[in-house]
């Protein structure tokens, strides 16, 4: 394995101008190691390597990483890396999320990814809010907790973003926290080796939007937190509902095979070409 | 001319735009089901494959916009079609696809609006939404297509202005273009002009992917091809990357405008139908031109001599048109639209009453007759 220092060298731009936009204690860090620590552990060559946000401060990552980059706009990262990858299947494709951009504005293209089964690995970053914008209540804001928009409590219940894309049929589904480091790494690795849509969710700290307004104003707060809400799946199954009330369960939730997209768009291009040849020499 | 009867073809505007796509290069689409729209995506879901290219239904107009970006960065051309409501979503997009300098083409049938408006009559009501839809200061490409043939040949074009200079190419047809069947005698495959977007010929570690050059158009490097480098819908510095200081935004700002301007003569299409001789000067777009072409053969054969003015490219606004219009010596300008005179105020504009603009304009889903021109001109 690659020192840190090394997986800088060899990832990150040169010519990109640090430091970073992210506030100091913020998780997004962390989950950048991950994913390219489990690139490296691949070996996926850069060159093949096509990085896809959208807008906020997860959508910051790939400015900063040396692959082929796309920044886009707010909750539509997925609709243009679907064109992208049918456009060009040898490309690995990853998209990196908040929580508002996948699951509010861009709550639609995600689902539908998820059924259509196009390679690429989704990873969500949930730090239950919208961090870019200043801390205002997202989709994952956990029921009764503070925002700048809800400062009385959100009364709205969050979406289990798991459970969400699990149900709209995406074939690989995974959850971790930037505290599980090790484990987040690790799941991020398999959903990139993958064959189909898949999706990490993690679980991440905002301490300056979400931590300071929820009674965990310090990121070692925050991730302590995550350590405490998380319950790996092989333990969860055991586990009575009410015991689970207010935890997330880690580990890998779906993973399974079915056909994937682009190969059998390939499928039909081969019969339809072989069928209008056949139809231009008679 | 090839006198081959067979190569002559019936079709429907919609129809001769899908097959425009192909012949241009087209192998990506993606799109949303809309009226009067929907023929030039079931006819490419069809086709698409035949030739190697692919198709996707969308969830909505916003992914069918973003899909078709992506596309277009993986080096595919790519081209998408909708109407009024569909338009009116991919709108954020289409600025996106206009700073990160995209081509892609965006094809509109119009449909009586606003909102769901009048699905299936035609209007002409999303000319300056085509001009100005995105937020911001943006260049941008509209084409309007008066009949079948040009519905073919404009997406041609559209296309190779969008690959040439990496830019959004709107193409406008309103909803008599689009389901109107004429035959028609489409080129030989080696008679069609397609363009190919230029790719960097560096070394990677040399490409500038925003550099400004002569053209003011940057080489364009597909994802995967081994340039690997930053696209964003932030204000970028020349390598791509974020930046909010002055001269940066400013330079790079300045040079996707005159991109646009350097190709103006080029990119401004029009048609001068009897205007030599002519005292009052007809302007029209989309199928107001066949009202206006027979409504000039009645009004000539009174004797009042006028002419059309046809104009295929809608903007940039090709002023200098109308300054070889005013030569002629005309009288009055009669600009009419199925609208509430979207045109006819850039008309005003670049001709600053000089003589007299009228309008005539009709919103409520009926075509424009020749005889409603004929009692116009009259009225001069
Ligand atoms: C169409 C649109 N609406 C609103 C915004 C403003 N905006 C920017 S980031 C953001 C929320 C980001 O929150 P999230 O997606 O959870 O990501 P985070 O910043 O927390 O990583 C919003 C609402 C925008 N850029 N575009
Ligand atoms: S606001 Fe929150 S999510 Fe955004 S950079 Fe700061 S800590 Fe990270």
């Amino acid at each position: 394995m690659l020192s840190n220092k090394q997986l800088l060298e060899k990832y990150l731009r040169h010519d990109k101008k640090f430091p970073h936009l992210w506030c100091p204690g913020c998780g997004n860090g962390t989950i950048l190691h991950a994913i390219l620590l489990a690139i490296d552990a691949i070996g996926l060559k850069k060159d093949e390597i096509a990085m896809i946000s959208g807008i906020g401060c997860s959508g910051r990552t790939p400015v900063y990483v040396d692959f082929n980059t796309l920044h886009t706009t707010h909750g539509r990262a997925v609709a243009f890396a679907t064109g992208l990858k049918l456009a060009k299947p040898s490309l690995h494709v990853i998209v990196v999320m908040g929580d508002g951009d996948a699951s509010a504005i861009g709550g639609n293209h995600l689902i539908h990814a998820c059924r259509r089964n196009i390679d690429m690995t989704a990873i969500i970053y949930n730090n239950s809010i919208y961090g870019m914008t200043g801390g205002q209540y997202s989709p994952t804001t956990p029921y009764h907790a503070k925002a700048t928009t809800a400062t009385h409590g959100n009364i709205e219940r969050p979406f289990d973003l798991a459970e969400l894309v699990k149900t709209a049929g995406a074939t690989f589904v995974a959850r971790s926290t930037t505290y599980h480091v090790r484990q987040l790494t690790n799941l991020i690795e398999k959903a990139l080796l993958h064959k189909g849509f898949s999706v990490v969710e993690v679980i991440t700290h905002c301490p300056t939007t979400f931590g300071r307004r929820n009674k965990m104003p310090d990121p070692v707060t925050m991730v302590k937190w995550e350590k405490e809400i998380a319950v790996p799946i092989e333990k969860a199954k055991n586990m009575k509902p009410e015991e689970l009330e207010g935890k997330i369960t880690t580990g890998i939730l779906v993973e399974k095979e079915l056909p994937e997209y682009c190969e059998q768009y390939e499928e039909i291009i081969r019969q339809r070409m072989k069928k209008a040849k056949r139809g231009t020499k008679k | 001319m090839p006198s081959k009867k067979n190569n002559y073809k019936l079709m429907q505007g919609n129809e001769a735009v899908a097959q425009g796509a192909i012949d241009g290069g087209v192998r990506f689409f993606a799109g949303y089901p809309i009226t009067p729209a929907t023929e030039i995506a079931e006819i490419l879901s069809n086709k698409l494959p035949e030739v190697g290219g692919k198709f996707i239904q969308m969830e909505d107009e916003i992914g069918s916009i973003a899909a078709i970006i992506g596309a277009s960065i993986g080096g595919v051309k790519s081209l998408t079609a909708t109407s009024g409501p569909g338009f009116s979503l991919m709108q954020e997009n289409i600025g996106f696809a206009c700073i990160a300098e995209i081509p892609i083409v965006i094809v509109n049938v119009m449909r009586g609006g606003p909102s769901t408006g009048l699905p299936t009559s035609p209007s002409q009501g999303d000319v300056m939404q085509a001009r100005w839809g995105t937020h911001g200061d943006h260049p941008i490409i509209v084409l309007s297509a008066s009949n079948v043939y040009q519905a073919y040949l404009l997406t041609i074009k559209a296309i190779n202005f969008s690959e040439k200079y990496r830019n959004p190419v709107i193409l406008l047809l309103d909803e008599v273009v689009a389901h109107m069947r004429a035959r028609v005698l489409l080129p030989k495959k080696d008679e069609i002009e397609v363009l190919e977007r230029i790719k960097p010929t560096v070394p990677p570690e040399w490409y500038v992917p925003y550099e400004n050059n002569l053209t003011g158009v940057p080489p364009m490097a597909a994802f995967g091809d081994g340039y690997r480098y930053h696209v964003t819908g932030l204000v970028h510095d020349e390598k791509g990357f974020p930046t909010s200081k002055p001269d940066e935004v400013e330079r790079g700002l300045r040079r996707i405008f005159e991109k646009i301007e350097k190709g103006f003569h080029e990119i401004c299409m029009v048609k001068y139908h009897y205007l030599e001789d002519a005292d009052f000067c007809i302007v029209a777009y989309g199928s107001v031109v066949l009202s206006s072409l027979s409504a000039i053969e009645e009004l000539r054969k009174e004797g009042i001599k006028v002419g059309l003015l046809e104009l295929n490219t809608l903007f940039p606004f090709p002023r200098f048109a109308f300054d070889k219009v005013l030569n002629f010596g005309i009288k009055g300008f009669l600009v009419p639209e199925m609208n509430l005179g979207q045109i006819y105020r850039e008309v005003v504009r670049v001709t600053e009453r000089k003589v007299p603009v009228k309008k005539f304009n009709k919103i409520y889903g009926e075509l424009i007759t020749p005889d409603e021109i004929i009692k116009e001109i009259k009225k001069f």
